[in-house]
């Protein structure tokens, strides 16, 4: 179920173009309805949900792959970055619903420390097998394990 | 055209799982290094985690004794039928948990037993987590660490250095937004391009075609740099087909792991250990492996396929019992394959009432999953033995080149944290590479290089700024082939020649060589893409890849004389599994200078026993 776009809705801001994994959702410039997304290949559509959880206009909707999803479902998606939640809709062809919402990130956007925010390692621990964090972050008695070389 | 020439020390194709591993790692080893990234797509959202997972599909737990890095290697072992390089595996597992456990820090949400208080099992080696954003958090740290990423700029070629073509000097490509060629100057790069689909033919047709369950942007582009500045590759025959849901391809882990959803044939009968006795004949002890090898699982599935007792069922509707039941399961679609909601809803299947249908995929190309088709790299010091070990860890047989992820071969299981560990261990090993061999000898190209690069880039869309006029209109035209035209005839080839699923997985020797000599002129006619835009020679160069990886897979399968893994593929010449002769890597080496290839085997070493 390829993308599809409300034209009522899009505003043209390009953010679906510039996230989708794919180069697939494309900006048309129509001189009737200005520019507008639209999904250029559909056959090259994972139904990954990208491009529609980032519209802010929530202009764009999905219709299950031809080839297999029978017409009338409808799967609609909401993520709260603020809230940290995703929250899915689910409508069947027969109109059975459901509704799901889980957590997203326990933590603020942007609130990882970058790796050059830690102490310089050492030399020695620079010629070691070990990666950064560690033996810390592997919590584990045994530190970092080896074997006996064959 | 304009061209942008970028310089830096450690450069990273692919800003997927393993890349982002790589780009914080050598950061955090190599503070005064240039670090560049370099991404077809948008780092937020590429690559095969872009709509998110439910697990994390290998974490040992060594803080609470669950599993040990031995354990794993013989998993891993007896998974692949005998055949992983035991000292990249058991790098992973020892280091993989701290891995996980800088995700949690970071805010991946990974959910807890209340009981045990630990991370929640879905299976041995797996853990659930609410994965809608694995992947944005994990680029949040790559970019932070990176000094630039480039988006949208799509790698074409590697590029070795003038005086020396055994060492790594750089890549190229296009930029896809603004056209440009991309010249990126590097002492050492890291290759995390991913895994290989639409090399065969996929089930879904028509409109459905970017349903494969692995992803439509895994275009092999890992495998194809490698091999066209003549890396040596590993188990490039070691190809996967993974059971999904029909169509949707759902994954099926949380279901038959955490849920124990049974499967079944068109009759409710419990059909998987069979076939253990016909198994046993042709693929020895094997057979005898806990838990039941993947590709075995396939195969009796196959088996009973073919007798006619298909669909295979799941029995969805036999186990969900409670609303939290109903949600892990719904998450577990939600989260990572929302297609297969889509097919629920569209078909009215409520999972509470109704059992699904099961079906084997097409078959496709990953060094991460349960299969380890890749580069043919070194491991680290402390493991690895001499046949496997020349200095740096997970540097390829290109000095200065190093893999992670879908690009390193022999070690099967990494999935999505295993494959950013092996990002961390390339990029701290690029560090020390840069330090000890590079410090201060700049790569240097060729004369003329970047002219040279260019026309061959871009040659796709002069070929059809020439043949466009030559027709009226349309898609049709004996000048220029579209690159969507040339994949076509590919996964044609590849699935009637090479073991696709419209033959059952099998082939022969026969058969191969055909498909060897239609694969040889799909190749010449690569020479007449034609692209009208930059979106367009993306896909040519994509194809290119593809063309290049399904070369690689198609000579080694001609080149294994047995059925090493039965349900992945099948020789029908030589349908037994043989020990005695084929317990070995598989590794070829492309000839960039002569284009032809070379086939050989390098010793299988044990480093676990038992
Ligand atoms: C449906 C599905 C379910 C899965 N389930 C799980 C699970 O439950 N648990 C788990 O742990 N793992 C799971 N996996 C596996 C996991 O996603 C992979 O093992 C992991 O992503 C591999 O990492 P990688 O970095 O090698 O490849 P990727 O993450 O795919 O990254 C490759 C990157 O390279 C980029 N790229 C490719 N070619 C080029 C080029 N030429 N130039 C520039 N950039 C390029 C791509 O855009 C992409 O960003 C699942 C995968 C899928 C598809
Ligand atoms: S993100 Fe939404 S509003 Fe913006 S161009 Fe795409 S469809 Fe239109
Ligand atoms: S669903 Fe994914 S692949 Fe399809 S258009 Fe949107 S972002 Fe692209």
């Amino acid at each position: 179920m390829p993308t599809f776009v409300d034209p009522n809705k899009c505003d043209g801001c390009g953010k679906c173009v510039d996230i989708c994994p794919s180069d697939i959702m494309h900006l048309s410039n129509s001189i009737v309805s200005g520019r507008k997304a639209f999904n250029i290949e559909p056959n090259y559509c994972w139904e990954c949900y990208s491009c529609v959880k980032e519209c802010p206009q929530h202009a764009i909707d999905m219709r299950g792959y031809a080839d297999f999803a029978p017409l009338n479902h409808k799967l609609t998606v909401l993520r709260d970055k603020e809230k940290n939640v995703v929250s899915w809709k689910i409508k069947y062809r027969n109109d059975m619903k459901n509704e799901f919402q889980f957590p997203i990130r326990t933590t603020a956007w942007g609130s990882i420390s970058p790796p050059q925010s830690f102490q310089n390692p050492s030399d020695e621990e620079f010629r070691s097998q070990l990666l950064a964090h560690e033996p810390g972050y592997l919590k584990s008695e045994r530190g970092l394990a080896t074997a006996t070389k064959p | 055209m304009k061209t942008k020439t970028v310089d830096c020390d450690v450069l990273v194709v692919g800003g997927g799982m393993a890349g982002c591993g790589a780009a914080y790692e050598a950061r955090y080893w190599g503070r005064d290094l240039k670090i560049v990234v370099v991404e077809k797509g948008h780092i937020e959202r590429s690559g095969a985690v872009a709509m998110g997972l439910s697990a994390i599909n290998c974490y040992m737990g060594m803080r609470w004794n669950e599993n040990t890095p031995e354990d794993f290697v013989k998993y891993t072992r007896n998974d692949l039928m005998g055949l992983v390089r035991e000292d990249l595996v058991y790098d992973i597992a020892r280091h993989v948990d701290s891995t996980v456990h800088m995700f949690e820090e970071w805010g991946l949400p990974i959910i807890y037993d209340e009981q045990t208080k630990r991370y929640k099992r879905e299976g041995r080696w797996q853990i659930l987590i609410h994965g809608e954003s694995y992947k944005p958090i994990v680029a949040e740290a790559a970019t932070k660490a990176a000094d630039q990423v480039y988006n949208r700029v799509m790698i074409t070629h590697l590029l070795t250095d003038a005086e020396d073509s055994n060492r790594i000097a750089g890549a190229a490509g296009i930029g896809v937004r603004d056209g440009a060629l991309y010249v990126f100057r590097a002492k050492a790069v890291i290759v995390s391009a991913g895994g290989a689909t639409h090399v065969f033919r996929p089930r879904s047709v028509g409109e459905g075609a970017g349903r494969t369950w692995y992803s439509p942007w895994s275009t092999g582009s890992a495998y194809a740099l490698l091999i066209g500045v003549g890396a040596e590759m590993t188990q490039m025959e070691n190809k996967l087909v993974v059971t999904r849901f029909k169509d949707g391809y759902g994954p099926v882990g949380a279901w038959f792991l955490a849920l124990k959803a049974t499967a079944s044939n068109a009759y409710g009968e419990d059909y998987e250990l069979k076939y253990k006795e016909e198994q046993r004949a042709l693929y020895g002890n094997y057979v005898d492996a806990k838990p039941f090898p993947t590709c075995l699982r396939n195969d009796a599935m196959l088996r009973e396929i073919k007798a006619g007792r298909s669909p295979i069922f799941i029995h969805t509707e036999k186990v969900l019992d409670t609303r939290e039941k109903e949600e892990l399961g719904h998450e577990d679609f939600l989260d990572m394959t929302m297609s297969q909601t889509i097919v629920w809803a569209s078909q009215n299947i409520d999972p509470k009432k109704r059992p699904s249908e099961l079906q084997p995929s097409e078959p496709y190309i990953m060094g991460s999953h349960a299969t380890c088709s890749g580069a043919w790299a070194s491991g680290p010091s402390d493991l690895s033995s001499k046949d496997y070990f020349w200095g740096y860890n997970r540097m390829t047989t290109v000095q200065g080149l190093f893999g992670a992820g879908d690009t390193i071969g022999g070690s099967a299981h990494k999935f999505s944290s295993g494959s950013f560990t092996e990002g961390r261990l390339a990029g701290k090993a690029a560090v020390a590479y840069i330090r000890e061999k590079a410090a201060d000898r700049s790569p240097s190209l060729a004369d003329g290089k970047t002219e040279s690069l260019k026309e061959e880039i871009f040659k796709p869309m002069e070929t059809y700024r020439l043949g466009k006029n030559m027709i009226t209109g349309g898609t049709v035209s004996p000048f220029y082939l579209y690159a969507d035209q040339g994949v076509v005839r590919l996964e044609k080839i590849m699935d009637e020649y090479v073991g696709g699923w419209g033959s059952f997985y099998m082939t022969n020797e026969v058969l191969l060589n055909r498909g060897l000599e239609l694969l040889g002129m799909l190749k010449e006619d690569l020479g007449q893409l034609g692209a009208e835009n930059l979106h367009q020679l993306q896909r040519a160069w994509e194809l290119h890849h593809r063309v290049m990886t399904a070369e690689a897979v198609l000579r080694h399968t001609l080149y294994r004389k047995e059925t090493r893994w039965p349900g992945y593929c099948y020789r029908s010449d030589y349908p037994g599994l043989d020990d005695k002769n084929w317990h070995v890597f598989v590794n070829s080496r492309y000839d960039p200078r002569t284009g032809e290839w070379s086939l050989f085997t390098r010793p299988y070493v044990q480093l676990i026993g038992g």
